[in-house]
């Protein structure tokens, strides 16, 4: 494609895009991200290929890899353009049953996707209930794009919300806008983004400015962020290009964790396309406005999504905090000014364009504008990425999208906000999602991890879990969160262990509240969440452990033993898997764990079809 | 000049000061342990902690990072900045005790015990040696390496620095390590010359050719 110098060419070039389409010839989309190729999509694209070229089918029919589509308890899942046919959990043998079924225009009836509580079949994506409850404002677009091409994003009306605007050039305007929006940093914090950027705006021009987008998403079992950089990188270029049209920025910096592969391959594909045409670079669309982005790759620390890390990062320092202030906006990567939002802040942007402000602040309940992607893991059966507009009570998101709980044991709390966030128990479920109503009950927004937690889930045990995983990334440069972090870990360690005494929990909310309070930077002043909100409303938990040197949950390994009761049928299933031969008992007899050689690793429990083996 | 309002006290201070200058100028004490007045400021010991702004919206802020502005509310030694302070000190007896500076904190804050599991370490990784050598003796030999409990201050590979003048200044300004007499076993509070005393970047045995900056240097002193 030609570099495109003018609106005009812009506007022509988009023209012949969207007439050259063809709408009407069928289209197979696999969501192969990296969570789809793990699950096998990248077969069922190959099976795809090869029926296609055997059978010469090239014109009549089209083959689309995307992003991922969110959920990920289907993958590898198919889902067929234009009839909106969606197929889950594909076997590669039948993708021939798939495209001639969508070359005669009807469905594949057995591949369906099941509804597990009507246990009818669903044909159209938009009627299953995992999507049906969602606003997919900006997953919906991951369908509709192949990823490496700049024209599926210029197809469906990419760069046009920026290209507006940039032949507006009325700054201001843009600021004003999206302050209008009401949009929020997505990355966890919730600072207006439109104030952000008029603090940018507002900073004296010489040095020249910096806009970065924030792609460091670390918490464990959260991956929205990745959703979006790999399936669909351009929103994430025009956002920041607005950014830099809004603010005067003329260097743009990507900062993605080396962990995530096939996004840095996506982003630099869409990097080299969006320069080859035009839309980045000197004299973008011939307006004499100059902005790049270049791509740093983070070297593997979770404190390097804070800001003031990232930034000594991408300068190639040790990626630790320092104090603010200075905040960045004054005072930066090499001392520019430097603006930080995290990837889908930056997405949401040309969506506000897009949509219309007024549309997008209509969005959501309350002062809280637009919608945010959860990532919804855990004890729940349908797993995956859920987008929702804010102040969604998180019943809907848990038992609507969610579809409840996975196992036997009823759902006992969600926790928030990724390794420093919280747990909201199952009683405040009622609670509309948003920025302040999660700090409210002592969680945080985060950046969206969500994971659900069932009766089976000794909340000790999960305070324990995720203060191990900050004691291991904590910077080490604040005294309290280094000290602090590794203190409480032996807390709940030794409670876990049963060597707790009352002592401990009064040491532990002490030491909790004090880090809040004290530590240098984000990751320092949230550790302390996961403590104080398991105490907060499980703290019963916690005294059952201390004072009966109980594991309600019967998670924590040396309060638990294991036994096996008159349901015991003798079959011998577990006599087989016990890794300690702790199980003795004649065939067909009720069998006896010797509890002395036990190590409580819950093996025969997994294996036994008839409930015999009770935990206490 | 800018007015701030220390522990209720309104007062004019130079622009551009942090609180921990302004408030010790003054005459308010700020406990310290990572800052020096040679060295830039760090903000990692957090012993230094004021409370800044008005309930219900007041917060903690390291007062040697953070510069005066026109109108701040102050207060140096609030009961929350106290029980912070306390707590940190509890944290630093736990992992550091023979350190005379920290046992000198702890008396002064009336913290007579530490509830967490006794640990002796020689470093609390205030950083004060690694600016020292890289501000003031313009070497930069040694640095931290790792993260959380991995963290230590070290040269690269554990080889010894290049760069390195054995100047000691980094083993003067430490303040775990400064008049440390506890020899190997550290629950004797026998002093072992400066058996355990040496730059991080040192050989042992090249501890009697060095300049020496202990003043006064127990050691020396003994023997």
């Amino acid at each position: 494609m030609e570099q495109l110098t003018s609106f005009g060419m812009f506007k022509a070039l988009q023209e012949r895009i969207v007439s050259e389409s063809c709408p009407e010839i069928p289209t197979i989309v696999v969501p192969a991200g990296t969570c789809g190729q793990a699950s096998g999509a990248l077969e069922l694209i190959r099976a795809a290929h090869h029926h296609i070229l055997k059978n010469n089918l090239q014109a009549r029919i089209r083959i689309r890899a995307t992003g991922c589509h969110g959920f990920c308890q289907a993958e590898p899942s198919v889902y067929v353009e234009p009839f909106d046919t969606f197929y889950p959990k594909v076997d590669p043998a039948r993708m021939k049953d798939i495209i001639q079924a969508a070359l005669e225009g009807r469905t594949v009836e057995d591949l369906l996707y099941v509804d597990d509580a009507g246990g009818e079949r669903i044909e159209r994506l938009q009627d299953i209930p995992f999507y049906r409850h969602q606003k997919r404002t900006l997953l919906s677009q991951n369908e509709r794009i192949d990823p490496l091409e700049i024209s599926d994003y210029l197809k469906i009306g990419g760069y046009t919300a920026f290209a507006g605007l940039l032949a507006d050039n009325d700054p201001a305007r843009i600021i004003e806008d999206v302050k209008r929006s009401g949009l929020r940093g997505r990355g966890g914090a919730g600072f207006l983004t439109g104030a952000k950027w008029e603090f940018l705006a507002r900073q004296a021009d010489g040095k020249g400015k910096i806009i970065v987008c924030n792609a460091d998403e670390g918490d464990p079992g959260a991956y929205m962020d990745r959703s979006l950089l790999e399936g669909n990188p351009h929103s994430i270029l025009e956002g920041m290009l607005t950014g830099a049209l809004a603010t005067g920025a003329d260097q743009g910096v990507l900062y993605v964790r080396t962990e995530y592969p096939l996004a840095i391959r996506h982003l630099n594909n869409a990097l080299r396309q969006a320069r080859e045409l035009g839309l980045l670079g000197k004299n973008i669309l011939g307006t004499g406005f100059h902005f790049d982005i270049s791509l740093v790759k983070g070297a593997g620390a979770f404190v390097c999504g804070e800001e003031t890390a990232l930034m000594r990062s991408i300068e190639g320092k040790m990626g630790e905090p320092r104090q603010r202030p200075p905040f960045p906006v004054q005072k930066g990567i090499e001392n520019k000014p430097t603006l930080i939002n995290n990837v889908e802040t930056w997405a949401n942007v040309p969506v506000i364009f897009r949509m219309g402000v007024e549309e997008y602040a209509a969005t959501g309940g309350g002062e809280e504008t637009g919608t945010k992607i959860f990532s919804l893991v855990g004890k729940i059966k349908n797993t995956g990425l859920v987008e929702v507009p804010m102040g969604t009570p998180i019943k809907d998101i848990v038992f609507n999208i969610g579809g409840g709980q996975s196992g036997k044991g009823g759902v006992k709390a969600v926790q928030t906000g990724g390794p420093s966030g919280g747990c909201i128990p199952a009683e405040l479920f009622d609670l509309p999602i948003g920025y302040g109503s999660l700090a409210k009950v002592g969680s945080i927004m985060g950046s969206g991890g969500m994971i659900v937690m069932d009766e089976n889930t000794c909340m000790v045990d999960v305070a324990r879990y995720f203060m191990n995983f900050l004691k291991g990334e904590s910077c080490g440069k604040c005294f309290p969160c280094r000290k602090g972090t590794q203190r409480m870990y032996e807390l709940l360690d030794d409670i876990a262990a049963g060597r707790g005494t009352p002592g401990h929990l009064d040491l532990l909310e002490e030491l909790a509240l004090v880090l809040k309070d004290v530590a240098m930077c984000g990751l320092g002043q949230t550790a302390s969440n996961p403590v104080l909100s398991t105490l907060k409303y499980f703290r019963d938990e916690y005294l059952e452990h201390i004072e009966n040197k109980r594991c309600p949950a019967g998670v924590c390994k040396a309060l638990i033993h294991f036994s096996i009761n008159e349901n015991c049928t003798g079959c011998g299933a577990c006599v087989k898997v016990c890794p300690e031969k702790a199980i003795k008992g004649e065939r067909k007899q009720q069998h006896v764990i010797d509890a002395g050689l036990c190590s409580r690793c819950g093996s025969c429990k997994g294996v036994c079809a008839f409930d015999a083996i009770e935990v206490r | 000049m800018v007015t701030v309002t220390i522990n209720g006290l309104d007062v004019s201070v130079e622009e551009g000061m942090t609180i921990l200058e302004a408030a010790r100028f003054i005459g308010f004490p700020i406990p310290t342990l990572c800052y020096h007045e040679g060295l830039s400021p760090y903000g990692a010991c957090r012993l230094c902690v004021v409370e800044i702004g008005e309930a219900p919206r007041s917060r903690l802020v390291s007062s040697c990072t953070y510069p005066v502005e026109e109108g701040l509310k102050i207060r140096t030694a609030s009961k929350r900045v106290v029980q912070a302070r306390r707590m940190i000190i509890e944290l630093l007896l736990a992992s550091c005790p023979q350190s005379k500076t920290i046992q000198d904190l702890a008396s002064a804050y009336g913290v007579r015990t530490q509830r967490f599991k006794q640990e002796y370490e020689d470093c609390i990784l205030c950083g004060l040696c690694v600016r020292m050598c890289s501000e003031q003796m313009m070497a930069k030999a040694i640095g931290f390496r790792g993260r959380g409990t991995e963290r230590s201050v070290g040269t690269p590979f554990d080889i010894q620095s290049d760069v390195c003048r054995l100047c000691g200044a980094c083993m003067h300004i430490c303040p775990a390590c400064q008049l440390r007499c506890t020899y190997n076993e550290p629950e004797k509070a026998i002093c072992n010359a400066c058996a355990n005393l040496r730059p991080p970047c040192l050989e042992k045995e090249q501890y009697d050719d060095m300049m020496c900056y202990m003043d006064p240097c127990v050691a020396c002193e003994i023997k």
